[in-house]
């Protein structure tokens, strides 16, 4: 894997491009276009970034009426805010009322780590899968970012992606294809497959790589769109290795784990499975790559959960 | 342009749908629908320019119900403005109906979902914010409740809507003076309400908001100040044309019994009368 940038660099990079050719696109900010990367947006279009101040509940509702009337809206404030305090506004202003608000959680997951439970959002997801008409994007690199902003823009219906503000290491090749709702392979592999999302596919590619040298084939999946969720990816993950661990930046409930065992445990399709992500207990502080060791979530601790599935799956 | 007199018989009537409407239904907000109508006939029949085939231009002015709960109302101006059939009124709270218990877009002629309060004012900052970016001349109206006024989501778009001079937007309170537990200075106090919309930067003026004369008077002169949000505190009675509905709590979500409704009818019908030969 080759050292990337931060997502948040290549959203913001990505929106002024995108901005540039057309009018109609907006940055909605709640005093966050300095932590949003967007003052370079803010200096070039200053008609098409809309400060609405510390007020998340509120930037929320008036990108839904800008939506409304034709605009193309990029919501952009800290995930743990967008999706705590302005919950009932996603809920009502932008999914129920169908206006396509792209709504963007920056600072996710764990990227404030040693700020406290408050930065965290840990709860987005789960919460968000329980919100009708809302797809959920969560980016693992540079290419999932510039093509996930590049496809929403053109989304007709409500979005929310979020993503960190740590530098990245690129788990994609020049030539992949991205696609909403489609898993995206990054490894292939045969005797237990990793199903990880946003910052955690790196370390799950890393360990697989680890796990290679063991004799160990791990399968990588990329899994950026966690709803609609790619059922298929997931049950032929099951079929095909017998063995899955999901990875993700969230709670261990409720999120892509809890969809994937659903998901197979409806279809009634067996396979031996471990969901990793954070557990019920007041959180470790620290900065997101110490969290990540923390939970196991690096490529010695995934590595690690492998070997003990490896050895359940016989 | 409706004269007033259309206007105050379109009122009689509409009081007498909405009614019948929650009769059927079992299910409405009698007191707030009541206290509301005579601001949305004038809206729906003098304000806003808007008709069922206008509704998609991006030129219409757009009207948000941020007090929901009072969609009886909404439902029966715009049947009458011929949204959609009047006889769809009857399927009010049906299964599978989509005039369901608050607006939603799923209803011809409604422009966002509505139902939890405090949502409305931040939605129409938007329309209207979006109005100023395109150089496009409608106007946008939202009307609140007065216990609605609560929601501190209310005054972080009143904020927001003075910071942007958005005199492009008009947010109408029915201060009818009653919330659900009772009168709004014993539940939570506003007043003194002209001051704090003054405060925030709006242009303010009051109006009787059962009065549709004094209403169209007042709409006619937007904006009031410009470079400033609008700001209309109706004086409402909640329950206003029915006596026994008037100003009493238990009505805010009451159904009429059959008897209750005719009485109520016999009353409108003969204020109508007294109306016309005056």
């Amino acid at each position: 894997m080759q050292p990337g940038r931060a997502n948040l660099d290549v959203f913001a990079e990505t929106l002024l491009e995108l901005a540039r050719q057309d009018r109609d696109l907006l940055a909605v900010t709640s005093d966050s276009r300095g932590s949003g990367k967007l003052t370079a947006f803010g200096d070039a279009l200053p008609g098409q970034i809309i400060e609405l101040g510390i007020a998340e509940q509120n930037v929320v509702s008036v990108a839904a009426g800008l939506a409304s009337a034709g605009k193309k809206v990029f919501a952009v404030s800290p995930a743990c805010f967008l999706t705590a305090r302005s919950f009932e506004q996603v809920k009502t202003d932008v999914a129920y009322s169908d206006h396509p608000v792209r709504l963007v959680g920056i600072s996710a997951g764990v990227s404030y780590g040693a700020l406290g439970a408050t930065h965290h959002s840990l709860h987005d997801l789960a919460a968000l899968r329980a919100v009708n008409n809302l797809t959920l994007i969560v980016p693992a690199d540079n290419f999932e970012t510039r093509e996930a902003i590049r496809a929403v823009y053109q989304s007709a219906h409500p979005v929310y992606l979020r993503f960190g503000k740590a530098a990245l290491q690129h788990v994609h090749q020049p030539g992949d294809a991205f696609q909403i709702g489609k898993a995206a392979l990054v490894r292939a592999g045969g005797d237990l497959t990793f199903i990880a999302c946003g910052e955690t596919v790196a370390p799950a590619l890393a360990a697989a790589e680890k796990l290679a040298g063991e004799g160990l084939d791990c399968r990588v999946l990329s899994m950026h769109t966690i709803r609609p969720l790619d059922e298929e990816a997931v049950l032929r993950a099951a079929r095909e290795t017998g063995a899955i661990i999901t990875v993700e930046e969230h709670s261990v409930a409720g999120g892509l784990g809890e969809a994937c065992a659903a998901s197979l445990l409806q279809a009634r399709v067996w396979a031996a499975f471990k969901i990793v992500g954070f557990p019920d207990e007041h959180m470790v502080h620290g900065s997101q790559a110490e969290i990540f060791r923390h939970y196991g979530i690096s490529s010695q601790g995934l590595a690690e959960t492998a070997r003990q599935l490896a050895a359940q799956k016989a | 342009m409706a004269t007033d007199q259309v206007l105050r018989s379109k009122s009689v009537e509409y009081r007498k749908t909405i009614l019948r409407v929650i009769k059927q239904a079992r299910a409405g907000h009698t007191g707030g629908d009541l206290s509301a109508i005579d601001i949305l006939n004038v809206l729906y029949n003098h304000v806003l320019n808007v008709t069922p085939q206008t509704f998609g231009d991006p030129n219409r002015d757009r009207f948000v119900q941020s007090k929901g709960h009072c969609v009886e109302a909404l439902y029966t101006v715009l049947a009458d403005r011929g949204f959609f059939p009047a006889a769809d009124l009857d399927t009010l709270c049906h299964y599978q109906s989509p005039y369901i218990g608050h607006p939603t877009r799923g209803v011809p002629g409604i422009e966002h979902n509505t139902g939890s309060l405090g949502h409305g004012l931040a939605v129409a900052v938007g329309m209207a914010l979006a109005g100023r970016l395109d150089g496009r001349a409608y106007r946008v109206y939202t009307l609140m409740g007065d216990g609605e006024l609560g929601e501190g989501s209310v005054w972080e778009a009143a904020m927001a809507a003075s910071h942007y001079h958005l005199d492009n937007l008009t947010a109408i309170v029915d201060r009818n003076g009653l919330q659900i537990t009772g009168p709004t200075e014993k539940v939570n106090p506003l007043e003194p309400l002209a001051d704090k919309f003054r405060a925030f930067g709006f242009a303010v003026r009051e109006v009787d908001g059962n009065d549709t004369a004094a209403l169209v008077a007042l709409f006619e002169q937007l904006p009031f100040e410009p470079g400033k949000p609008n700001a209309v505190i109706a004086n409402t009675v909640k329950g206003k044309g029915v006596s026994f509905i008037e100003n009493a709590r238990a009505w805010h979500h009451r159904v009429p019994s059959d008897e209750e409704y005719d009485s109520a009818i016999r009353e409108l019908d003969l204020a109508c009368e007294l109306d016309e030969g005056r």
